[in-house]
């Protein structure tokens, strides 16, 4: 039986130094690259799909198929493009990973990068943070230094460059597509797809795009190999991952375990619920995933059974909300953010989450008619489908969810003709004074 | 104002850097704006033109850019930039509170400036740092766990020039268009100050040790080959 918790991207964090290349040394780092080198690219790439590790940026692709794609031989430059633009709602996993562990993203994209046969490789990172931008400078310039970038690496021939590239400010920029876009100095507006980022990416060239935490995960495969990995999680979602526990928990923070494990598993090691409260909703990972509630608890954190369960497993962005929270409250912060991200290309989206906030808007004060609840069914579904990319698609995954769990909570807005809730008696600050 | 010329020297010599880095200039765009944004504290419409002077491309090229991204500001900004965070989890957590309670504190709105030109409020978007819920930023820098009432000291003690710490980042806090340099791709020398972690980033990692869980040692680990994450711990913790 594997323990409860695994830590591996997470082990050193308590190191005050993590985040150098000497402490990323000590604790074995740049292992994983050396052992890389000496195998064929195309082993490497192998014992990746053997891993059988998902993309963690919140679709869970397999990472090895990905790479896979990307066609050899074929005169064309390759690029790796590291997604940092971690923006989803209840996501927070990237930037601390970042902050405090930077050198394992860069081995990861160093091997990454020798397995798609790429030269050049960029680091995305949304601008809103500005530590972890210096962090990753400091890292791609220490590693540089060290050999473990530019030219004939590790006296292998292989020679690499990586760029930090700090974004500016929008959601979808961290949609494949979107990203590259702006990588290439345009609005970020998503592509249709196909053709996919691996046969027509960056600059029309065959290019990967991986999640932070995908790529900071294959530095261990390849030391501790394939079957190590696989080891770890459930029969089609395996390996660890890092949860993320926020809001209403007496212990917000990370925890990182074998996916699979449950929300009752990581509430227990959170304390609980906060004091005197009980769960309400919650989000499996970030706000796009629709939310579950108390029934769900026990439900296994993989990609199926939160797919079965009709959510997604997502970013294991996980915001635990107690009985205090006003559910069409959070339903149409949601909304008003997928309204302000929405980047205007596709008219279901932008018209859909115009329209869906402003129906919110009024049935959270009281205002409008139970039609209005179906209307934003309606809205919903004249999205799914019809749009470029999954932002249009999910846009209205919090109201749908909402509905479904908490349509007598909506009825009750109206009956009260406004919202029943107190949203002082939802802060952390509730009831110590700190208010004044 | 146009660049002066001493300005406009400085400013093509760090453009030229940046454009260097990419396979094709054009990707040096968003770049190039923070630049101009931290020369002038928003990208103005001699900002707009440099910038497309450099690329070679219009200047309504460039603008359309400029719209689609919250972080250019089209108007002059305060020395500091103080963001709150307002969506879901951290409104619900205190973040409508801290914003409210500011506006009227300052006598300010959403994306507006004291008088003094100190401090430029605005609500913003999930800034991945939900653990630390309600968040605030300055200048982009992390400001975890706030109240009403810290985050009123925050504000006076940014307008009276009082020395400020984030709660993970640097000793020294940059003004808004020093952090803008940074952005463009100019680190400052404050990446080794502050903490790897918060204490949420460690609060799994802490049962585990307490507990002894591991993840499962790889197949490396006992022949004197560390390896990534708890392997080598122990293998380092052994040898040391
Ligand atoms: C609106 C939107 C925002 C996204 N934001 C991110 C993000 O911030 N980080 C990320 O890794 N993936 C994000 N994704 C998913 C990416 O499109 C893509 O699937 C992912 O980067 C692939 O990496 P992975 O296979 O390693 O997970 C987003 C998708 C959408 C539709
Ligand atoms: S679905 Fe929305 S965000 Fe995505 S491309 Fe269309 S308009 Fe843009």
């Amino acid at each position: 039986m594997t323990d409860t918790l695994t830590p591996v991207l997470t082990a050193h964090w308590d190191d005050p130094d993590c985040f150098t290349l000497a402490a990323y040394r000590r604790a074995g780092g740049y292992q994983g690259l050396a052992k890389a080198l000496g195998m064929p690219p195309d082993d490497v790439i192998g014992q990746v799909k053997a891993s059988g590790l998902r993309g963690r940026g919140g679709a869970g692709f397999p990472t090895g198929m990905k790479w896979g794609f990307i066609p050899q031989g074929d005169g064309k430059p390759h690029y790796l493009v590291l997604n940092a633009d971690e923006s989803e709602p209840g996501t927070c996993k990237d930037m601390p990973l970042m902050m405090a562990s930077p050198q394992v993203l860069i081995e990861g994209m160093v091997i990454a990068c020798y397995a798609i046969r790429a030269e050049r490789a960029f680091i995305y990172v949304r601008g809103e943070a500005l530590h972890v931008i210096r962090r990753l400078h400091h890292a791609v310039a220490e590693a540089r230094e060290a050999g473990y970038l530019g030219t004939d690496i590790l006296g292998s021939g292989y020679d690499l460059e990586i760029v930090v590239h700090a974004g500016a400010g929008a959601y979808i920029c961290g949609e494949e597509t979107g990203l590259l876009e702006s990588l290439e100095g345009y609005r970020g507006q998503p592509r249709l797809k196909p053709p996919f980022p691996a046969i027509e990416g960056l600059y029309a060239c065959p290019t990967v795009v991986n999640n932070v935490e995908t790529i900071a995960s294959v530095p261990s495969i390849m030391v501790n190999g394939a079957d190590w990995f696989a080891g770890m999680g459930t029969e089609k979602s395996k390996g660890f991952g890092i949860f993320s526990l926020s809001g209403h928990v007496t212990t917000p923070g990370q925890y990182e375990a074998p996916l699979g494990i449950t929300l009752r598993e990581l509430l227990e090691l959170a304390g609980g619920v906060r004091a005197g409260h009980q769960l309400k909703f919650w989000t499996p990972g970030g706000s796009s995933t629709p939310i579950l509630t108390g029934e769900h608890l026990d439900m296994p954190l993989d990609y199926e059974s939160v797919g079965a369960a009709g959510s997604m497993l997502g970013t294991r962005g996980l915001e635990i909300f107690d009985e205090t929270t006003c559910a069409i409250r959070a339903a149409l912060r949601w909304t008003e953010f997928y309204e302000h991200e929405s980047c205007g290309k596709c008219t279901p989206c932008r018209e859909g989450t115009y329209w869906m906030r402003q129906l919110l808007e009024d049935l959270e004060q009281g205002k409008g008619s139970e039609d209005d609840v179906t209307k934003l069914l309606d809205i919903n579904d004249n999205m799914v489908g019809r749009v470029f990319c999954a932002l249009g698609d999910t846009a209205g995954s919090p109201i749908a969810s909402t509905i479904k769990y908490f349509r007598d909570e909506y009825l009750e807005h109206l009956k009260q003709g406004g919202c029943p809730f107190d949203p002082s008696a939802a802060t952390l600050f509730a009831g110590d004074g700190a208010q004044s | 104002m146009p660049f002066s010329s001493d300005a406009l020297a400085r400013l093509e010599a760090d453009a030229a850097q940046i454009i260097a880095k990419y396979p094709r200039s054009r990707s040096a765009l968003l770049p190039l704006l923070h630049l101009v944004q931290a020369e002038e504290g928003h990208v103005s419409t001699d900002g707009v033109a440099f910038c497309a002077a450099q690329l070679g491309l219009t200047d309504a090229e460039v603008s359309a850019v400029v719209t689609f991204y919250t972080m250019y500001k089209r108007r002059p900004v305060g020395d500091y930039h103080v963001g709150v965070c307002t969506n879901t989890l951290c409104a619900v957590m205190g973040g409508d509170a801290i914003f409210a309670g500011l506006t009227e504190h300052l006598g300010v709105g959403n994306d507006e400036t004291t008088p003094d030109r100190k401090i430029t409020l605005e609500h913003i978007e999930c800034n991945a740092a939900c653990d630390y819920a309600p968040v605030m930023m300055v200048n982009w820098e992390f400001f975890d766990n706030m109240t009403p009432g810290t985050a009123r000291q925050l504000v006076d003690d940014l307008r009276a020039g009082e020395p400020v710490r984030p709660s993970r980042g640097p000793s020294h806090l940059c003004t808004w268009r020093e952090a803008a340099r940074i952005l463009a791709g100019f680190p400052d020398d404050q990446a080794t100050d502050g903490p790897a972690a918060g204490p949420p980033g460690l609060v799994g990692l802490k049962i585990a040790k307490e507990r002894g869980w591991t993840a499962p040692p790889g197949p490396s680990q006992g022949q004197g080959t560390s390896s990534q994450g708890p392997a080598s711990r122990s293998a380092e913790e052994a040898s040391r």
